[in-house]
């Protein structure tokens, strides 16, 4: 079987270095709000008339805000593997930027697993593949 | 001078999945406020029309193809689109224009037929779209409506025990409603055996989607005097604000909240009642009865503490109590709510509205709230957009 071509589902989303995997996030230049997804042109925060943002890496870890876990499978444009595995979602409050990021969780841990507040981190995984690709996404991890 | 509007008629096509046409609905909902108002429709001078996407964009717009239905005869016409909102900003349109005296009487609509199974988005590859987006990932609506009941058990001690009794109570409320779709009384046992769907929701803890149609006819006060009806429910207060920056919680469809670092965290739930509060100077005891926004059987106990019937934190211990039954201090959702209605997203927020005026009418038969005196609706949907409206005698 030949080797699948892997892929973000999305270019620019998530990235990985040295210190491993992690978001890339927008900040405002002039009063330093975070944004993810980075695509923003204009500050949200109606204090700030900021248009300027620099790419940044948003915190590899934060704490466990709520979960849960798609029992069935969802509609398109999720591409299901046959038959559907359910997964874990989770919902992670970064420290430092203040703010709560979604993310499939790593398979093999379920809900069972799970406790609000606890330590987790950013891993890349595979979203869904086709026969050609692997489709790769950002996912949470609880902390060893 | 009055910021009040009279509710002179209302008219509701029942709820369910009945294959035909939003416009039949919404006739047949236009056709029963009218003849619950007593009012021709000849003499309706605005027509306020609640659109969804799905209505058969492009080619029919809500307000116009429901006048068009009735026969067109000249009247002023808008149509309204604000996601699980659009009814109430179409009444608020209504309201505006009476108390600016622009009009009289206008008739308010809204009318829905809905896709099977899950919401989901348009098709194509559109990264743009936080909808998509979400929907790629495989967040579904239920996991939104599961991560803050999930919240609500860690913070307060809520059990999934405690979710099934809002179905319970819900479906109790609903039985007799013949505008209902689900008219079945459910038992603990029963919820628990339902399928898990977004772990701690089951199947029986998550709203279905619906047809049904909903309109009310409403006028100036001094209309309603001139034909009698002084003593009609009247509107208080309508808010539909925006969320204020910073989101405190995860919104649908949004992957994540607004950064917090340059801005403190604001509810939207809350801000939603707490701008009718101001706007008609009623307080949260003065309340009788809610219609909430019940997506899911948690999400009504993160409601009841919204709309401020309770600290936060409590609507559990409230519910535990009976309080939010029938017959309870504050009954919640009297008609049934979302568990035994499903969502006709442009009709819901209207047909909210119609059973608080069943309500303050005393004419809600087995599921009556005695003396009710003030109502309050809340509802939100997509893209920051929420109403709360005021009903009161």
């Amino acid at each position: 079987m030949s080797a699948r071509v892997e892929r973000p589902f999305l270019e620019g989303w998530f990235a990985k270095d040295e210190a491993g995997a992690h978001l890339v996030g927008a900040r405002c230049t002039s009063c330093g709000t975070y944004y993810f997804p980075r695509q923003v042109r204009f500050c949200r925060n109606p204090a700030c008339e900021g248009e300027q943002f620099e790419d940044v890496p948003l915190s590899r870890r934060g704490r466990l805000w709520s979960f849960t876990d798609a029992c069935y499978q969802p509609p398109e444009p999720y591409i299901a593997a046959d038959p559907f595995v359910p997964f874990a979602i989770a919902a992670v409050e970064l420290e430092r930027e203040k703010m709560i990021v979604l993310g499939p969780v790593v398979q093999g841990v379920g809900v069972d697993a799970l406790t609000v507040g606890m330590p987790m981190e950013l891993v890349i995984g595979t979203l869904s593949e086709t026969p050609t690709e692997r489709h790769l996404v950002w996912q949470w991890k609880p902390v060893a | 001078m009055s910021r009040d509007i009279a509710i002179l008629g209302v008219g509701m096509h029942p709820w369910g999945k009945w294959g035909r046409s939003f416009i039949d609905y919404g006739v047949a909902a236009a056709r029963a406020a009218l003849k619950d108002a007593g009012v021709a429709w000849r003499s309706v001078q605005f027509v306020s029309g609640a659109a969804t996407i799905r209505n058969g964009y492009p080619g029919q717009v809500a307000g116009a193809t429901f006048a068009q239905a009735l026969g067109w005869q000249g009247a002023q016409v808008n149509t309204s689109y604000a996601a699980c909102a659009s009814g109430a900003q179409a009444l608020a349109a209504a309201r505006s224009r009476i108390l600016s005296g622009e009009c009289e009487l206008a008739l308010v609509i809204g009318s829905d037929t809905t896709p099977k199974g899950f919401l989901a988005p348009a098709k194509g590859e559109r990264p743009d779209d936080p909808d998509w987006v979400r929907f790629r990932i495989g967040i579904t609506n239920p996991a939104y409506f599961a991560m803050y009941a999930r919240r609500r058990m860690a913070l307060y001690g809520d059990t999934v025990d405690d979710f099934a009794l809002v179905k319970i109570k819900n479906s109790e409320h609903g039985f007799g409603n013949p505008n209902a779709r689900y008219r079945k009384r459910f038992t603990a046992a029963e919820v628990a055996a339902s399928p898990m769907v977004a772990s701690p929701l089951r199947l029986m803890d998550v709203c279905a989607t619906s047809d049904g149609a909903a309109a009310l006819i409403v006028s100036s006060i001094d209309y309603a005097r001139r034909v009698g009806r002084g003593d009609a429910p009247r509107i208080a207060a309508i808010s539909t604000v925006t969320p204020t920056f910073a989101s405190a919680i995860i919104e649908m469809p949004d992957i994540a909240t607004d950064s917090a670092v340059a801005a403190t965290v604001h509810s939207f739930r809350a801000a939603l009642p707490a701008k009718a509060y101001e706007i008609s100077g009623i307080s949260p005891s003065d309340v009788s009865v809610a219609e909430v926004y019940d997506l899911s059987t948690a999400l009504e106990l993160d409601w009841i503490e919204d709309l401020q019937l309770c600290n936060r934190g409590e609507a559990a211990a409230l519910l535990r109590s009976g309080a939010t039954r029938v017959g309870g201090r504050i009954p919640v959702n009297p008609s049934g709510g979302l568990a035994c209605f499903g969502e006709a997203v442009p009709a819901q927020a209207l047909a909210q509205v119609c059973e608080l005026t069943w309500q303050l009418r005393g004419e809600a038969g087995a599921r009556q709230v005695e003396g009710a005196t003030v109502g309050i609706t809340a509802n939100q949907g997509l893209f920051g957009h929420g109403s709360t409206v005021i009903v009161k005698r």
